[in-house]
């Protein structure tokens, strides 16, 4: 024992720290990490990759684990812990969290689903109480046709009934690939790309050909796709090529389908462009509900020939924001959803700093048949005014919900024919024309042509196509605060408008007599200074209900 | 270059300069765009989040973020339609909504209340959110009140981009969106280091320095009045503005200055509590008669009264004089030695010094440095007959490539180390940290070498012999500005990376790596601290770091350069100044006849053909009975040398001891006279930083009691002792020394007092002075600088089966030198309250002890007691002591084996053993 008194010091001596400020390292958890990733390289743009695996290994993401994931790549542990509490399907669980229950059960409380019951069916499955199971409320998930939707562990139940969930248990889940490598082969498949990678197609020929037919992107702002290739391709250095997979907008599921379908339409689609713009490999980025498609691609894109351009499937991670390209860029580099500012576009600086290209897969399904079929066929789809074809996403009050293949500037007369007419019973009042974002127009409007440009006149645009049919039964002041409350809950929080706006939005529409002057100066604001469309977007639907449907608010002003 | 930009902007045409914003045009033009999240500051990038600037323009479908939109020819921008305005306006009340109450408000004149003002926002119509946010004081300098925050990132972007401290992070998403420290945790649990910059930049009160606020979080405290000076603590140099009430300081915020833009750390924003400690000396004392000195005796800092009296100035400047006349009228000038002081000013080093010199008659005047950079001081004047840096630690910024060896930039110079962080972050610029110790800056690097402890010679003369070995030398500048390259080639054959691999223990291809990649770069610059310099071969060590510059020609242009990172404040203006035993000011040699003749004239006095002692030259003299008084001012000694027990000894052994401190530190327990002097904020003086920038310093409070200026003090000895001076200033000292001071051309008191900082060289009485040196060759007689090889020594005392650990010393994060002034800051105390020792956590269990538990660290001078903490970054086989801790002080173990050339003791490498104790108390 040290008996001497020791000298005197002007500190307030104690005991010090045991370690380092801040948390102490895990060992263990290190180890388990370690383990965990093997011999993956040690990306920071693949820390979303990584932290599904974690979750998916774990079923949650303890903070130890993520400290030493966040080791591993050269990451802080504020770096680390923004991106794994900005994405919804990530579970963060510190020390003294309750784990997170073996079952989770997402329901989707979207529109689509919302119409067809989904509350009863969360207030039914609650009332069941089971084991070891956590309910959770989810955003569209794209099965809007078979509504209501949910979704237990990675497995869709759709239409989801109690007896139905409750039967589920988290089996693997389903893939459906309907016209898989060889089929697609057999049937002429990448004849094309391979004419182009050989030099026996001219990129300048195919550059021309979508020119003329006058493709336009499809996964809403329709910009024309030669138009692209041609700035993308006049970049100096490095290109990149990225499909947005991230089919989010409520309403919409005609990617799933396609890719369900025809998968390697698509990657042919996302070879040939990559190629005519010289970039070297695409990221492929899959919105994470559609899990049985990560299988079939994950599958499908191992058979292509090794010397092709390389191919990375990404997951996203639960943020309807990633399906905004630059939001989706941040994504791929491992980051927050976060939405860039403009200038400079992503043509110029986007993936990695690199000249992207960016194309929605509905886009890149059309390129090898206008190819086939020539320019002149696919302009003469069209039909008032449009020109080609579109994939409709069609849902709600109609009696076969589905995807229709239809000319482009088709009517929601056209589409609710299509589908079999309006559901029994049912009579035609709104209808949304582009998912949450496009606003709503009564049924006095439902020969308007649905097509890029021509619904703006009416405070409304088509942008995926995500048709939802609304009767009198639907209480269009509460869809179009459900519609709000999704983009209050999607908005990534990054400029006041759109955190705030949308927030404050829900709080005024949760009354039950709305503030119309604060509710359209709000709506100004948002739609002229948030950074990104959803939140310029978010405001449409209030204030198309103020425009076309005027006796709603009867003295509210 | 490209051209400016002609736009309209609100009707009037007007030109950008590329890369200008319209916030910024508009700025320049008068016009202030209301903003929030852009902090109009140097390295802070516009993030155009909180969306309050918005200003419109033609054709554009929506508004634009003004803060970081720049203009294209011809654009047509209005900052003030009804549209942008209103916009601007609902902005702000969407975020006044969910804001406390003014009157409640943590700051209600924060600049969010003025933005607020500005708009002429009268009613608020959004309903209020439900806030959850509680009070997070859990750090002991800041208080967290997120129920302010407007989620604008400025303390993100200050902390993960300014500072690049990582810490800071915004979680979750949507409305739930909250700024976290680390993983949501409470800030004084989390990795923050207390830079502050967050506080700084925050604009809504959600960050405040917790002395501003009342327990319920409500503003209580208003600075009276400011003043701008400096930071007290490390070289780096960092303008500050003190706030001050009522006659004390109540809180620091950076100033753009040259060296900091207006970055500090928790030293400088956090560490002035100090200069209001109630130990502070406040009255002359004199020894109780008969109150024997004995090496181990303590006095009670509060209480010095057990061994000291009160003495009025008159009777204690009196004895003070009296006691050192009569040894030097009796035992002759070399009887007497001085200690000056690297934390004073440069006027005070120059008086202190030029009393030693004409006063006591000799050249045994020395300081701090001496256990800092005497070995690079040596091998740089021996080199290029230059001691200061070639280029300033901003040079980072056009760097390719940077190493750091044997320096702990982010714990020691924590300002200079964001800059090194800003260039790999922002530019990509590759960082190599080589010390065997792993670092808060390692996790940016793209090497980090963790050698062997000691083998630093190995280790660089390998890549010296790739860079040869493999072509990468730069011919042209060998054959035009160096001497004795052929020495070097001939010397360094045999130092292969695959010969030196298993000494230095890091493997060959990493050394030809690292060596190829600093050859080759465009851009390469060396810092170095203590690592380097506190080795029984650290001037050899310094030599290869500079053969390394020479052979590439990696020095001489911006980006380039070596630069020995200064510990003091002013210890590059001390040295300058001529507070060391072989020079007078401006490092001229006391043995030159010619030299000598010259300070003779102008100072009019005999001097000291002979160099003086050094610093543990001097303990030893004083032992050999050769000293037997001594004026310290300013320094601790009996805390900082080498094997404290004999140190201790010498100091209690003098017959006449004269210490001129603000407390009684360990070494004023064995003086005679303690004269009471002036803290930091107290006075006015120069100061030369790391970069050779010399930077006025301002009084800002008042002396407490009857303390004295230093200036003064220094002065009335020297009177007393016969010297007629009569100086009535620190402006009056500077004009004396820049009249016989060359490096001070063109520098006067009041170029200063003007622009707060000028580097010298100056060439002309405007601008900033010349920040890189020798773009055209040596300051040497050939223009020539000559390289010297270094030959491997091994450390002066190596592990054995005894004592099988190497024992290195230096400093932590919120300690400074002894600890004499930190550790008396409140809020520093709070943050490291206690001696502790840092081990790999493997070895703590191998000793028998338990992380936090205490341990028994052993030399063969010594032993102490203290607490032991678990830190990965320390390798095997190493125990490090902080040498701040009075109650274990790490000095009494350290070796005093000294560099035969610089004089400086092995302070980073004895053979220590240690084992599990019961926890010190």
């Amino acid at each position: 024992m040290n008996t001497t008194t020791r000298p005197p010091h002007p500190g307030r001596g104690g005991k010090g720290r045991e370690g380092p400020k801040g948390r102490a390292p895990d060992p263990r958890a290190e180890a388990e990490i370690a383990l965990l990733l093997g011999a993956r390289p040690r990306q920071r743009d693949l820390l979303i990759e990584y932290l599904h695996l974690v979750q998916d290994t774990c079923g949650q993401i303890a903070v130890g684990h993520l400290a030493a994931l966040a080791a591993e790549l050269r990451l802080s542990l504020a770096e680390a812990y923004e991106v794994a509490t900005f994405y919804a399907h990530f579970d963060v669980v510190k020390e003294d969290d309750a784990p997170v229950p073996a079952r989770t059960i997402r329901v989707c409380d979207s529109i689509a689903c919302q119409m067809a019951g989904a509350d009863e069916l969360i207030g039914a499955l609650d009332e069941e109480e089971l084991a070891d199971t956590r309910i959770l409320r989810a955003p569209c998930i794209g099965q809007c046709a078979c509504a209501p939707a949910a979704v237990v562990g990675q497995n869709v139940i759709a239409p989801a009934t109690v007896d139905a969930v409750c039967a589920a248990i988290s089996t693997a889940p389903r893939e459906i690939c309907e016209i898989d490598f060889d089929a697609y082969r057999a049937a002429g498949g990448y004849t094309l790309f391979e004419r182009l990678r050989e030099g026996a197609t001219a990129p300048d020929t195919l550059l021309e050909m979508i020119e003329q037919a006058g493709l336009r992107g499809m996964g809403g702002a329709g910009f024309p796709a030669a138009r692209k290739w041609r700035a993308v391709r006049g970049m100096a250095g490095l290109k990149a090529m990225i499909v947005n997979a991230d089919e989010g907008e409520p309403g919409t599921f005609k990617d799933r389908i396609l890719l369900e379908r025809d998968p390697h339409r698509v990657l042919e689609g996302a070879l040939l462009a990559a190629t005519l713009v010289g970039a070297h490999e695409i990221h492929f980025y899959l919105r994470d509900e559609y899990a049985g498609l990560r299988g079939t691609l994950t599958r499908e894109i191992a058979k292509l020939p090794a010397d092709w351009p390389v191919i990375h499937l990404r997951r996203g991670a639960g943020a309807y924001v990633c399906g905004e390209e630059s939001a989706l860029i941040e994504s791929l580099e491992g980051k927050r959803g976060y939405p860039r500012q403009r200038p400079p576009l992503p043509f110029q600086a986007g993936l990695f700093g690199r000249p992207t290209l960016t194309h929605n897969v509905e886009t890149l399904f059309f390129i090898r048949e206008i190819f086939e079929k020539g320019a002149d066929w696919w302009r003469a789809q069209g039909r008032n005014g449009g020109i080609g074809l579109r994939h409709y996403s069609v849902s709600g009050r109609v009696r076969n919900p589905g995807v229709v293949l239809a000319p482009a500037g088709s009517t929601l007369r056209d589409l609710v024919a299509l589908c079999g007419g309006m559901a029994k019973g049912h009579t035609l009042q709104a209808y949304l024309p582009g998912g949450a974002s496009g606003g709503i127009l009564p049924a006095s409007l439902d020969t308007e042509p649905l097509d890029f440009g021509t619904l703006e006149q009416h405070g409304c645009f088509i942008g995926s196509a995500a048709v939802v049919v609304l009767s009198y039964d639907d209480l269009l002041q509460e869809v179009a605060l459900n519609l709000m409350r999704f983009f209050a809950e999607e908005s990534c929080g990054q400029c006041t408008p759109c955190r705030v706006g949308t927030a404050k939005a829900v709080r005024i529409m949760e009354r039950p007599k709305w503030d119309l002057i604060l509710l359209t100066d709000l709506a100004d604001a948002m739609q002229d200074a948030s950074i990104c469309g959803l939140g310029q977007a978010a405001p449409n639907p209030v204030l198309s209900l103020i425009t076309h449907f005027p006796d709603e608010f009867m003295g509210d002003f | 270059m490209r051209d400016a930009i002609s736009f309209t902007l609100d009707g009037a045409r007007v030109e950008a300069q590329p890369g200008e914003t319209l916030w910024q045009v508009a700025k320049r033009r008068g016009t202030i765009i209301p903003h929030l999240c852009h902090r109009d500051a140097h390295g802070y990038r516009p993030d155009g989040n909180c969306r309050s600037c918005m200003v419109e323009i033609e054709g554009e479908r929506v508004l634009a973020p003004s803060c970081r939109r720049e203009p294209t020819p011809d654009m047509k921008v209005t900052t003030n339609s009804p549209r942008a305005s209103l916009t601007r306006k609902l902005v702000l009340e969407l975020l006044v909504a969910d804001q406390p109450d003014r009157e409640t408000s943590h700051d209600p004149e924060s600049h969010f209340w003025a933005q607020v003002d500005a708009s002429g926002l009268a009613e608020d119509r959004f309903p209020r959110a439900y806030s959850p946010h509680d009070p997070d004081a859990s750090h002991p300098a800041m208080r967290v009140n997120l129920d302010a925050c407007i989620q604008c990132g400025l303390c993100v972007r200050a902390c993960r981009e300014v500072q690049v401290n990582d810490v800071i992070g915004m979680a979750y998403r949507h409305d739930a969106a909250k700024i976290v420290f680390d993983f949501d945790d409470p800030m004084g649990d989390s990795t923050c280091v207390a830079c502050g910059e967050c506080v700084q930049a925050c604009p809504t009160g959600a960050l405040m320095p917790a002395a501003y606020l009342d327990d319920k979080q409500r503003r209580k405290v208003w600075p009276d009045r400011t003043v701008d000076s400096l930071c007290p603590y490390c070289g780096v140099g960092c303008q500050t503005t003190f706030e001050i009430k009522t006659d004390k300081i109540v809180h620091v915020q950076g100033r753009d200055g040259p060296a900091n833009h207006n970055r500090l750390c928790v030293k400088g924003r956090f560490g002035l509590g100090y200069a209001s400690h109630p130990h502070r000396l406040t009255t002359p004392l004199i020894r109780l008669p008969g109150k024997e000195k004995r090496a181990d005796d303590v006095v009670d800092p509060a209480d010095p009264f057990t061994h000291f009296r009160a003495a009025t100035w008159d009777e204690a400047l009196d004895v003070a004089a009296r006691g050192l006349t009569r040894i030097r009228d009796t035992r002759g000038p070399k009887a007497l030695a001085g200690f000056g002081s690297a934390k004073g000013s440069n006027e005070e080093a120059y008086l202190f010094q030029k009393l030693v010199r004409t006063g006591f008659g000799s050249n045994n005047v020395d300081h701090c440095t001496r256990l800092c950079h005497a070995s690079s001081v040596a091998a740089l004047m021996e080199g290029m007959n230059s001691a200061a840096v070639s280029a300033p630690f901003e040079a980072a910024r056009d760097a390719e490539f940077m190493i750091v060896i044997g320096a702990n930039p982010a714990v020691n110079h924590p300002v200079a180390a964001t800059f090194i962080k800003n260039a790999v972050r922002q530019r990509g610029a590759k960082l190599v940290v080589i010390d065997p110790r792993r670092q808060p800056l390692s996790r940016h690097a793209w090497h980090h070498l963790a050698f062997r402890p000691g083998s630093d010679v190995a280790l660089l003369n390998a890549m010296i012999h790739t860079i040869i070995a493999e072509g990468l030398t730069n011919a042209a500048f060998i054959a035009r500005f160096t001497a004795d390259y052929d020495k070097l080639v001939d010397h360094v054959r045999d130092f292969s990376p695959e010969a030196m691999a298993p000494l230095c223990e890091v493997d060959a291809a990493t050394i030809r790596e690292v060596a190829r990649a600093y050859a080759q770069a465009r851009t390469s610059i060396i810092f170095w601290g203590m690592g380097i310099s506190q080795h029984v071969h650290g001037t050899d060590n310094a030599r290869c770091l500079i053969a390394l510059a020479l052979i590439t020609g990696q020095i001489g242009r911006p980006g380039t350069g070596l630069h020995p990172l200064r510990g003091q404040n002013n210890v590059q203006g001390a040295s300058d100044a001529g507070l060391i035993p072989m020079f007078y000011p401006d490092y001229r040699s006391v043995e030159a006849n010619a030299v000598r003749d010259i300070f003779e004239t102008f100072w009019g006095a005999r001097l000291d053909p002979d160099r003086g002692l050094t610093v543990v030259e001097i303990m030893n003299a004083i032992k050999a009975g050769e000293i037997a008084g001594m004026y310290i001012e300013g320094e601790n000694p009996a805390m900082s040398d080498p094997d404290l027990n004999h140190a201790r000894e010498a100091l209690a052994a003098l017959d006449h001891l004269v210490v001129q401190d603000i407390f009684l530190t360990e070494t004023a327990f064995h003086a005679d006279v303690i004269l009471p002097a002036s803290a930091f904020p107290e006075k006015s003086g120069t100061f030369t930083n790391t970069d050779r920038r010399v930077q006025m310093a301002r009084m800002a409070v008042p002396l407490p009691g009857d303390a004295r200026q230093d200036w003064w003090i220094i002065q009335q000895i020297g009177q007393r002792m016969g010297l007629d001076w009569s100086y009535d200033g620190p402006a009056d000292v500077f004009a004396e020394m820049a009249a016989i001071m060359p490096s001070l051309a063109h520098i006067t008191w009041e170029r200063l007092e003007r622009d707060g900082a000028v580097t010298y060289p100056a060439h002309a009485d405007e601008g900033p002075g010349e920040d890189i040196l020798f773009h055209s060759g040596f300051p040497t007689l050939s223009g020539r600088a000559r390289i010297v090889p270094a030959a491997i020594a091994p450390p002066d005392e190596l592990p054995d089966a005894d004592f099988p650990l190497v024992l290195s010393t230096g400093r932590v994060l919120e300690h400074w030198h002894t600890g004499s002034m930190t550790r008396r800051a409140d809020l520093l105390d709070r943050l490291e309250p206690a001696a502790v020792a840092l081990m790999n956590p493997i070895d703590i269990v191998r000793c028998g002890a338990e992380p936090g538990g205490g341990v028994m660290v052993e030399t063969r001078r010594g032993r102490i007691a203290l607490c032991v903490r678990a830190d990965r970054d320390v390798p095997e086989g190493m125990v490090f002591l902080p040498f701040c801790y009075a109650e274990a002080a790490a000095n009494l173990l350290t070796n005093p084996a000294l560099d035969p050339t610089g004089k400086i003791p092995e302070f980073k490498f004895c053979a220590a053993r240690v084992r599990g104790a019961a926890w010190p108390t």
